[in-house]
């Protein structure tokens, strides 16, 4: 199948793993960013296949995953309004939050709807005019554009029953913080393909100047990522830093200009607090002022929610990229995809969550 | 035939819509009165007709057959209930077909019970009774017994349909999980995923250029043509929800084996790839409704896929797995670059990502 087999190639992929090991002399760590990513990467055995001096480790970029727990109770509380259709993309139904998950609150009744677009949402809204539909704006840069334009279309529209409960990040201030943090091992970073397509690569830059690391946008198919870790490679090797782009096919310099003008239209960056990392400031996005009217937590007023953690969960330290899933006393037992109990386990592209479906028979679980 | 031509292409009903006296079904359709009557006598009796069905007793009074008896039931809630290759009622057929031959058996009667909402098309249901009949024509069973009820608007979504069915398993078959055991070969009968995709991108909120057929058809004359040349099938079932990855695991654990699939020799049309990768889903996952996996003995699994091929529903016959002595209980893949993961059992149904 064209633009999937010939990044699957098993000969190319045997040839960019001989690159890899004639050009690697010593023990690198590189963490992938995008969840995505990582997915692909337990999935096909990526790292079972690299030299044993490269450790991958695997990044916060996995929207589900780091979506804070406060949060998932206001879509719950809103969810479970009767005068409120609630609409999210999938795998936001069976995150958890403080005691149930929106497959609960619609099995009490709540009007929980899948969409595959936020402009489907207004649709919904627009064939429901008795009725407050709610879409739930979660995710990085890749889904800012089209969740903006539903706010935007909406305001066009006069539509007064949509809103937005919104919970956006953006990558690089994360990196940052990771960088920033005395415990950091990672050396070189796999920038996430589609958040760069939209944000282009050059707001990397300054970030691999200032910290002297290589930074490669990376795509998602296996040899997007070997060749990404190559590019990282030959970087650390030579003691370079620069941001070198591996997906041209997707991702330009300075990206998708007119989904940057929609989401800068519609939001602004704010703090954010990043499930199992904690606040990182200037790291999300909210709305606007002007577009005060669409946003679901003012509307409804569920914004002082608290909430606790289990104690026992070590996802904050895999997102930084200190521990491995199978370092936690409590993966495959006390926490498992249907009973997770932090960030790294809600979503099938969270780190642990990877790791338990597809590597579990190696730890005799 | 009598009030049908069977013989028509597939595009003309083989039952001519019927006039009846309303164009929605009423709660009286179910009351068991006049109207209740009409539906019956109209709509469901020249599609099904059969003589036994046509004695219109509260039950069907059948010959007690030579062997051992396979039963099954199960019901159908497809949404939409029209989809590309099918619709909800020769799904109801070939779904309850394929879980009796599963066994070895052959399908000889079924039952069929549908719950109605209230304001349903009658002409709907006419194509949807229409399709059952055709269906039970190609497996060679005869609908004999049926029951319908009306419900309230906003009680069912349009049509729910139940079907039972009894089939008479051959003395010199015995399959079952049990049996299964290291050494076996896994055997599937063709492409995965189709019937799954061709539903989820019917769905409103979706909209893709190319068009998925759905699977769906009665597997009892394939399984038939397999144990004309081999008796050593020691299990089958047809991988409909979970897809593949959940039959397979439930094979695993019942038998406490180790099932190790080879990636690249699994079947997956171009159409179904591409619209699984673009919403984020794993084909192994997906349902099937007109395919099967037989686990046999080593020995014989060539041959009886060689014969598969020769039957229209098993052209893309293949073995793709084995069954192993290590990780019992579960289910590996051994993907194109020779690394072997697992292929877990679905916790429920997979949902699009969100990027």
């Amino acid at each position: 199948m064209k633009y999937i087999d010939e990044y699957r190639d098993p000969e190319k992929i045997k040839s960019i793993l001989k690159e890899i090991e004639t050009e690697v002399t010593r023990p690198w760590v590189i963490m992938e960013i995008c969840g995505g990513q990582t997915h692909s990467i337990i999935k096909n055995g990526i790292d079972q296949l690299l030299p044993k001096n490269i450790e991958l480790v695997h990044g916060p970029g996995c929207p589900v995953c780091v979506t804070p727990l406060e949060l998932i109770d206001q879509a719950l509380q809103i969810a479970a309004r009767p005068d409120v259709i609630f609409t999210s993309f999938g795998d936001m139904l069976r995150v958890p939050g403080s005691n149930k998950d929106l497959f609960k609150v619609k099995s009490e009744g709540g009007d929980v709807r899948i969409v595959y677009s936020p402009l489907e949402s207004l649709k919904i809204a627009r064939e429901n005019p008795d009725k407050e539909v709610v879409f739930f704006a979660v995710g990085f840069e890749t889904t800012a554009p089209g969740n903006a334009m539903a706010v935007y279309q909406a305001a066009r529209e006069h539509l007064k029953n949509f809103t937005e409960l919104v919970s956006h990040v953006l990558v690089p201030p994360a990196i940052k913080a990771l960088l920033s943090s005395p415990k950091n091992r990672v050396q070189g970073y796999l920038a996430a393909g589609h958040v760069c397509a939209v944000m282009g690569w050059s707001e990397y830059e300054p970030i691999a100047e200032q910290y002297k690391v290589p930074v490669v946008p990376t795509g998602f198919e296996p040899m997007d990522i070997l060749s990404g870790i190559l590019s990282v490679i030959r970087q650390l090797e030579k003691g370079e830093y620069k941001v070198d782009n591996q997906y041209a096919r997707a991702v330009s310099k300075n990206g998708n200009e007119a989904a940057q003008k929609i989401i800068n239209e519609v939001y602004e960056i704010c703090d954010r607090k990043w499930r199992g990392i904690g606040v990182i400031p200037a790291s999300g996005m909210c709305l606007k002022e002007k577009y005060a009217d669409y946003d679901a937590g003012k509307k409804f007023g569920v914004s002082n929610i608290e909430t606790h953690e289990p104690e026992v969960c070590i996802s904050g330290i895999i997102l930084q990229g200190l521990k491995k899933p199978i370092d936690c006393p409590a993966f495959g037992k006390a926490c498992t995809p249907q009973h997770p109990l932090g960030a790294t386990m809600v979503s099938s592209e969270g780190a642990c969550a990877a790791y338990y479906r597809y590597q579990r028979f190696k730890t005799n679980i | 035939m009598k009030n049908g031509t069977m013989e028509n292409d597939d595009f003309a009903l083989s039952c001519p819509t019927p006039i009846l006296n309303y164009d929605t079904i009423q709660l009286a359709h179910g009351a068991g009165g006049r109207l209740s009557a009409e539906l019956i006598e109209k709509v469901f009796l020249p599609c099904f007709e059969n003589e036994i069905l046509l004695k219109l007793e509260d039950q069907a009074q059948l010959e007690k057959p030579n062997g051992r008896i396979a039963f099954t039931t199960d019901s159908f809630v497809v949404s939409p209930i029209f989809f590309p290759g099918g619709n909800i009622g020769d799904l109801a057929v070939n779904g309850t077909v394929n879980d009796i031959c599963m066994s070895g058996a052959i399908p000889l009667y079924l039952s069929v019970g549908f719950i109605i909402e209230e304001g349903f098309e009658v002409s709907e249901l006419c194509r949807i009774v229409d399709s059952m009949g055709k269906a039970a024509k190609t497996a060679g069973v005869r609908i004999v017994t049926g029951d319908t009820k009306v419900v309230n608007r906003g009680s069912c979504d349009k049509i729910f349909i139940n079907t039972s069915g009894i089939g008479v398993i051959p003395n010199d078959i015995n399959l079952g999980a049990g049996y299964i055991k290291p050494g076996d070969k896994v055997i599937l009968s063709g492409t995965i995923a189709d019937h799954g995709m061709s539903v989820m991108t019917a769905r409103d909120g979706l909209s893709f250029e190319s068009r998925i057929n759905s699977d769906t058809a009665g597997l009892n004359y394939l399984v038939r043509d397999m144990f004309k040349v081999s008796k050593k099938i020691h299990a089958m079932r047809d991988p409909t929800r979970g897809g593949v990855a959940a039959i397979l695991n439930e094979f695993a654990r019942s038998s406490n084996t180790g099932i190790r699939l080879f990636e690249e020799t699994i079947p997956v049309s171009d159409e179904v790839k591409g619209a699984c990768e673009l919403l984020g889903l794993d084909p192994l996952y997906v349902a099937n409704e007109g395919k099967l996996i037989a686990i046999t003995a080593s020995e014989d699994a060539g041959k009886i896929v060689e014969k598969m091929q020769c039957n229209d529903l098993g052209k893309k016959a293949c073995i793709i797995g084995e069954v192993t002595d290590e990780n019992a209980g579960k289910v590996t893949l051994r993907n194109i670059y020779g690394i072997e993961r697992i292929l877990d059992m679905p916790i429920g149904e997979q949902l699009p990502r969100i990027c």
